[in-house]
């Protein structure tokens, strides 16, 4: 007991600094537009072909 | 008077479908041969020509794909073709530009005209169709567009104008620098939010085992291994987390003023204190599970809180980005676009027919209509020429003008205007909300309550005494208090945004609630903003006549003649237009005259007693006559004016059986303003017409020395009454000025929003009252408890959050703000 609890709370505080981590670094700023993005990005940028 | 309204029906809509937007294509522009022959294509307009032209050329047509697959409202494009040669401007790229370590730039542009998903596909193959442009990332809800391209490469404006080509007109983002420190502050929030959830997640584990502990024995070394565990693990929460109450609680003492935060510090502080001491000690209570509980709901509350009206105040920004940017500079080798910023006092500008005058000047030459709405409110479009004084903000509407500049930015009318505004933005007394009122008399209950317990429990055991004290003042801890009010609002905030309510602060829904004075100004809140054809008297046979000449025509009265009549029958015309009376000429080999009485009566010769009398007839009632003639004797009487909106009546009912006294103030004239408050059944004192912007902040201003006062209003004139008024409502369509001194702005047409908007603040504000009982009971019940020394840690956890959850459940079932049609795109 006296190991496995500063374990965890070792593994918790890990978890929590990611979190912060990304939530400093602006991830969380727009959480509407990537998920439409995932949608498309299935080709390059760019005009892949000249129109018909 | 014989006026008939809607005399007129409208034409037939034809199957035809655009297909750039999907609308309607009207009848006279369905294009009967197609240039494909296996699709026939067509177009609602030249704007959605160009764009699908220009979509279809680089190969880009699976945007309709995408497109199809979202179900946006339809929105037909309108490139402007415009140059953007400001956005080359060394001043403008030091103000919105910024350079990033590869010696790139990056800057970020706000579009108009994303609508949907398919948005964000076709706005970010920006990099394949301009070279030098290496990124773009659209932020779809903002509409905002990370730009980052190479300046060696490619100027900015080349990338404007192929956004432009795509449909999306680009505006410089303002505010770029206090925007970056709100993302700043919301992304440390959301840090802490983290943090204290983290923390109230794993001390209520600990306490768990602690409980089992109590219950049925533990032995003492891990009993206070526990304990300093959750000792260690709450600290950071109480210093980040709880910093945020205790700053705030430091804060209004030292101005000496009572808020919600200071009860909240004590509570905090006695539970943290009381648990830290008796960790050390290693007996008594600890209460960290409810502190660390009380610290993540709290801060959840505000953040939610913060982003509510953080996104109503977004909404408006960015509608302050449409204002022109650029004028036109007339110089010896051409025009050039300036940034508004560089344009000076005796510069000669160009202003085409649709855009916005960029300064205060004369005109040197040309021959036009002036919408001038904007500033006087006057819906009627006015004739200028040579000489004519104009002012910054007042729309062109027919042809190309140009204007000897004479005063630029906050010099022009409408810049002195945006100065009063900000001057009552500033002067406006801080709100006390309801929680902090209550937060007073909290506190000294509390701390009375705490003494009396302490008290009465001191003459048994001094020990126990302190106990049973600190208890009183964690569970009185007003969580769910400081939980009532602002999850009560925010939840109403956003249910009123996504019912096209975009409200600015939580204060406003009380004010609303309390009755007082509703002031409306006229143009395009009652009525529907624009002129239309409202009466047609004589001939019918001169209709089509009449239609195929006006249909040449680019004057508003000319347009709303042509939208009534329906498409003019093809007939061979030919005319001439004389500014500021009307046209004549000869259609199907008849000799028209079509104009105001005066220019009539100066052409034809002779006009009948009968027109002379309807003429003025209309006149009397608010409309402006225009006469027809056909081969020189007149034949129809036509009264064109600002029809009112078919839901004015019944709204204006139930806002006044709300109790509220209603108004009309307009800067219209004086009788248009009394024919409309008298069909609405208006007090014809309170139909004040002809109001300057300062004499309608003046009688806003007395009102609400008096009592409460609402202004409803739309334009730059009323910007200072909706300033200074109690609470300010700019509706649908208004502009930047509007936006940026009102409270509310409501995103759909129509004064039925305003009774909307009234009843969902009457709901909101119920909820509020409930939660308030709700929180309070459950101190009541907490201190009688304490008192009666039947408090311990689980008693308290328990207590706690129950009160919380009530509270919250209580604010998000409540339905204050319902969607009554799909919210317009943006």
């Amino acid at each position: 007991m006296f190991v496995l609890l500063p374990l965890a709370l070792v593994f918790a505080a890990a978890a929590l600094g990611v979190f912060i981590w990304a939530a400093l670094s602006g991830q969380y700023d727009d959480v509407h537009t990537p998920a439409v993005r995932m949608l498309y990005d299935d080709e390059p940028p760019g005009p892949s072909r000249q129109g018909p | 008077m014989s006026i008939a309204e809607g005399a007129v029906a409208p034409p037939r809509a034809a199957p035809a479908l655009c297909a750039h937007c999907g609308l309607t294509v009207p009848p006279g522009l369905v294009d009967p041969a197609p240039v494909e022959q296996d699709a026939p294509r067509q177009f609602c307009c030249h704007g959605c020509r160009a764009v699908y032209a220009v979509i279809h050329e680089h190969g880009l047509d699976r945007y309709y794909a995408l497109r199809n697959l979202t179900d946006a409202p339809p929105a037909p494009a309108s490139p402007t073709g415009r140059s953007y040669g400001e956005f080359d401007d060394p001043g403008f790229q030091a103000r919105a530009c910024w350079s990033t370590d590869d010696g790139l730039a990056a800057t970020e542009l706000y579009l108009e005209g994303v609508h949907c998903a398919a948005c964000v596909w076709l706005v970010e193959r920006l990099p394949g169709l301009v070279p030098g442009v290496l990124e773009v990332r659209l932020d779809l809800p903002r509409s905002r567009a990370l730009v980052r391209w190479d300046p060696r490469a490619v100027p900015l404006s080349a990338a404007a104008r192929q956004l432009d080509a795509l449909g999306y007109r680009a505006h410089p983002s303002r505010g770029l620098e206090a925007r970056a420190l709100r993302r700043q502050e919301d992304r440390r929030m959301l840090a802490r939010i983290g943090l204290a959830g983290a923390v109230a997640a794993n001390v209520m584990a600990i306490a768990f085992a602690l409980y089992g502990g109590a219950f049925h024995g533990m032995e003492p070394e891990y009993a206070s291994l526990f304990r300093w565990a959750s000792l260690a693990i709450t600290v950071p929460s109480v210093i980040w987390g709880g910093g945020v109450f205790f700053r705030g609680a430091w804060a209004a003492l030292r101005i000496r003023t009572l808020h919600m935060d200071l009860p909240i510090s004590i509570g905090l502080l006695a539970g943290f204190l009381h648990g830290a001491v008796n960790t050390l000690r290693g007996t008594g209570d600890v209460y960290f599970d409810s502190v660390t509980a009380l610290i993540f709901l709290l801060l959840a509350g505000r953040y939610v809180q913060r982003r509510q009206q953080r996104a109503a105040a977004d909404s408006a920004e960015l509608l302050a980005a449409l204002a022109p940017s650029a004028a036109r500079v007339i110089e010896a080798r051409g025009v050039r676009e300036v940034p508004l910023e560089a344009l000076l006092p005796g510069a000669r500008v160009e202003v085409r027919a649709g855009d916005v005058v960029p300064a205060d000047g004369v005109i040197a030459s040309g021959r036009s209509a002036l919408d001038l709405s904007l500033l006087s409110g006057e819906s009627r479009p006015m004739a200028a020429g040579p000489g004519d004084r104009v002012h910054a903000g007042t729309v062109n509407l027919s042809s190309r003008l140009e204007v000897l500049v004479e005063q630029t930015g906050e010099d022009t009318r409408v810049g002195r205007l945006m100065k009063l505004v900000e001057e009552f933005g500033r002067r406006r007394a801080p709100v006390v909300e309801l929680a902090d009122r209550i937060a007073g008399h909290f506190v000294a209950a509390v701390l009375v309550l705490a003494a009396v317990t302490f008290a009465l429990w001191a003459p048994v055991d001094a020990g126990r005494a302190v106990d049973h004290a600190v208890a009183l003042l964690i569970v009185t801890c007003p969580c769910a208090l400081g939980l009532a009010t602002p999850l009560a609002l925010s939840a109403a905030i956003g249910q009123a945004a996504r019912a096209g309510f975009l409200i600015k602060g939580a204060d406003v829904i009380e004010k609303l609630t309390r009755p007082g004075r509703m002031w409306l100004d006229k143009t395009g809140t009652l009525t529907a903003g624009r002129a239309a054809l409202l009466a047609w008297w004589g001939d019918a046979a001169a209709r089509p006549l009449a239609a195929a000449a006006e249909a040449h025509s680019s004057h508003p009265l000319a347009r709303a003649l042509v939208a009534a009549l329906g498409p003019a029958p093809d007939l061979p015309v030919t005319i001439t237009e004389t500014h500021g009376g009307g046209i004549e000429g000869e259609v199907a080999g008849r000799a028209v005259i079509l104009g105001s009485p005066e220019f009539v009566t100066a052409r034809a010769g002779f006009v009948p007693p009968e027109f002379r009398r309807r003429a003025r007839d209309l006149s009397d009632g608010g409309l402006t006559p225009v006469l027809v003639a056909v081969d020189g004797a007149v034949v129809a009487a036509a009264g064109f004016g600002d029809p009112l909106r078919g839901d004015a009546g019944p709204a204006l009912a139930r806002v006044r059986n709300r109790g509220w006294r209603v108004g009309i103030l307009s800067g219209d004239d004086r009788v248009v303003v009394a024919a409309v408050g008298s069909r609405l059944g208006l007090d014809p004192e309170d139909c004040r017409g002809g109001v300057s912007p300062e004499a309608k902040l003046r009688a806003v201003r007395d009102g609400a020395a008096a009592g409460s006062v609402v202004m409803v209003g739309d334009g730059v004139n009323d910007a200072a009454a909706l300033a200074a008024a109690t609470v300010g409502i700019a509706v649908h369509g208004g502009a930047e000025a509007a936006l940026a001194a009102a409270d509310v702005f409501i995103t759909r047409p129509g004064v039925a929003r305003v009774a909307d908007l009234l009843d969902g603040a009457g709901r909101a504000m119920k909820t509020v009252r409930r939660n308030l009982v709700l929180s309070l009971c459950y101190n009541a019940a907490g201190v009688a408890l304490a008192m009666a020394g039947l408090i311990n840690p689980v008693v308290a956890a328990v207590l706690m959050p129950l009160s919380s959850i009530t509270v919250i459940a209580s604010s998000y079932r409540a339905r204050s703000f319902t969607r009554a049609e799909a919210p317009p795109c943006r």
